[in-house]
């Protein structure tokens, strides 16, 4: 008997995430994977979200920009989170994809606190970032050699910090973290080094903030492109949202979130961009024509 | 009434009749008792060993599927790089410029075999001697109390998740290397460190089992013939256990090969030829872990990713033939 009750049980067992897997097949279930930037936002806001809407079932995952948009575009999510514009990755068929942008982040350059250095024009960044500065005296610095700390190739911060930076030129070989929270630590500890990144986690004592051409890294110099180094947070679809889906991106871009939620993540609502800037980082007032 | 069971019920009413054993009182079988009908259908325990059988070859079908279809995703998604975007196969395993999204010529994985091959190699000789010296004390020397500690340490430092050792690694053993040897501390000497701790105990404890399994009486000869404990154990109990030590270092080696975390958080992360121990490297898993998320399905970049994954698995491939190898000459 002792036996038969051991087999029933292992089959129950096998059989059980079938049977989860059955149950959540909810039509209202909303699957976002993506940026992990954007992560923390849409989980909050999906929590929220779930006390109003009980019948909601949202899913967040991360997984990185480009994760994000292959899955959405294959459909195997209802929403693909990036920090870049799907044009600008090989592969997708931005096309095929509705883009909501839903917040802004800032990104900064950051060094450890002995190279004697507070801010760089974007030549200098563009030199240093390329290899063609090795030291710190050569910017001002202290005789220190210049350590670059690369985020991973392909992430969204890095993607964007080159693409308006390096415009194109190729980076130096060079050491790759690929978690914010990793880069500060390292940054921190390590004399010579430099890195970039996004504003919420840049409040740190332990790390010297860069002004880029004695334009200081706030929030406030973002909206009107005066601090050039910002990205979007996207929200991409295939084709157009179905109800669900739409009703919570119509969430995310409510008030409520964009004036709450957003600040307290430490990103900065869509709604105070003065100006645009498309995917070949053409920049135009809101409303305007691109330059 | 079927033959069968006619056969069945003469040979039951012959065992009734039968039934008498000197001296001892028991219980006579009377012909209303047996139940021919229970006899002939199949009985409770027939049914648990068709259950068990049925429920294990599932088992083993289902496992036996899962390793084929693994086997052939990563395939299939590894050789689309060679396939699909026509990269040469030598020049992805002999040169070592990595950057898959600026084009095919620059799909090469030498840097991280160097490197991969580079860590596991000096975590392995680094923790060798190590796990062999703490299991001859545990078998040859100490047996009990401290045995019995040292097990549990041992244990211990397998169950400690990789992350922890990664985390470990950034805030002690690279800040030590840094300020002793300059430069950032990244690099492959702070991962073989990382990598020598983690695979100490699967070493260890493979390597223990290899001196249990000396027989006894080879000792006793030995020192039947005068021999001291330390020639007992130099001449004839490490000779005797070469193979099974062979295998517990390979072991040990397979697990170091296939870390990920804790080595992608020490290493630095930059696809460089390393030139020596303290520059900043990558191995496959570390490039692997970092990159999958930031890659597009089917691209290059995604697809140069899987090859260095079909790397991996046929690295591990190739530690486990060598294990079966040494375990045949044995």
């Amino acid at each position: 008997m002792h036996k038969l009750k051991l087999g029933k049980s292992l089959i129950l067992f096998l059989a059980l995430p079938l049977f989860l897997v059955g149950c959540s097949k909810d039509h209202t279930k909303i699957t976002i994977v993506g940026s992990s930037a954007l992560q923390p936002l849409i989980e909050q806001a999906g929590n929220d979200y779930h006390l109003v809407h009980l019948d909601s079932n949202i899913i967040v995952q991360g997984g990185g920009s480009g994760t994000g948009l292959s899955q959405v575009q294959a459909g195997a999510v209802q929403v693909g989170t990036s920090d870049v514009f799907a044009d600008t990755q090989k592969g997708i068929d931005a096309n095929k994809l509705h883009d909501f942008q839903v917040a802004v982040v800032g990104i900064v350059p950051i060094v450890n606190k002995n190279v004697g250095v507070s801010n760089l024009s974007p030549k200098q960044l563009m030199a240093i970032f390329t290899g063609k500065i090795t030291n710190w005296r050569q910017v001002g610095g202290k005789n220190l050699h210049v350590i670059v700390i690369n985020r991973s190739r392909g992430s969204g911060t890095r993607t964007t910090f080159e693409s308006l930076i390096l415009k194109g030129k190729e980076a130096v070989n060079s050491q790759e973290q690929d978690s914010n929270g990793t880069v500060k630590k390292i940054v921190s500890t390590t004399p010579g080094t430099i890195s970039y990144i996004s504003f919420p986690y840049a409040n740190d004592p332990n790390i010297q903030k860069l002004s880029v051409d004695h334009v200081q890294p706030t929030n406030r110099n973002i909206p009107t492109n005066k601090w050039p180094l910002w990205s979007y947070e996207h929200m991409y679809t295939k084709g157009k949202p179905d109800k669900e889906t739409s009703a919570f991106i119509t969430y995310i871009l409510s008030k409520k979130v964009q004036r709450e939620l957003v600040p307290k993540i430490g990103y900065l609502s869509i709604n105070e961009m003065k100006v645009t800037r498309d995917s070949h980082n053409r920049i135009a007032k809101v409303g305007g024509a691109y330059e | 009434m079927s033959k069968h069971e006619q056969d069945l019920q003469k040979v039951v009413d012959q065992a009734i009749a039968q039934q008498k054993v000197p001296h001892v009182k028991f219980k006579k079988i009377d012909p209303e008792s047996v139940d021919l009908a229970r006899l002939t259908s199949q009985s409770k325990e027939t049914r648990q060993e068709r259950w068990g059988k049925g429920l294990t070859f599932l088992a083993i079908v289902v496992i036996a599927i899962l390793i084929v279809a693994i086997i052939g995703f990563v395939g299939v998604h590894g050789l689309a790089t060679f396939v699909n975007n026509k990269v040469n196969i030598f020049h992805f395993l002999f040169t070592s410029s990595w950057n898959p999204s600026a084009g095919k010529d620059h799909v090469g994985a030498a840097a991280m075999l160097v490197t991969s091959f580079a860590v596991t190699l000096l975590a392995a000789l680094l923790a060798t001697p190590f796990a062999i010296a703490i299991a001859l004390f545990m078998t040859e020397y100490e047996s009990g109390k401290q045995t019995r500690l040292l097990q549990s340490v041992m244990e211990l430092l397998v169950g400690i998740p990789s992350v922890v050792y990664g985390f470990l690694g950034l805030t002690v053993i690279v800040p030590v290397i840094r300020t002793i040897f300059g430069g950032t501390g990244f690099g492959i000497l702070a991962a073989t460190l990382i990598l020598f701790i983690m695979v100490l105990p699967t070493i260890t404890s493979l390597t223990v089992d290899a001196f249990k399994v000396v027989p006894k009486d080879l000792r006793q000869s030995s020192a039947a013939l005068g021999a001291t404990r330390w020639q007992t154990i130099y001449h004839v109990v490490l000779r005797a256990a070469r193979p099974r030590i062979l295998t517990a270092i390979i072991f040990g080696m397979a697990r170091a090969f296939g870390e990920a975390l804790a080595v992608q958080m020490v290493i630095g992360n930059a696809v460089l030829m390393p030139y020596n121990l303290v520059s900043p490297a990558a191995t496959l898993t570390s490039q692997l872990t970092s990159q999958m998320g930031n890659t597009v399905m089917g691209t290059l970049p995604n697809n140069a990713l899987w090859s260095l994954a079909l790397l991996l698995l046929i690295m591990s491939l190739v530690f486990n033939f060598l294990v079966r190898l040494i375990g045949k000459k044995r």
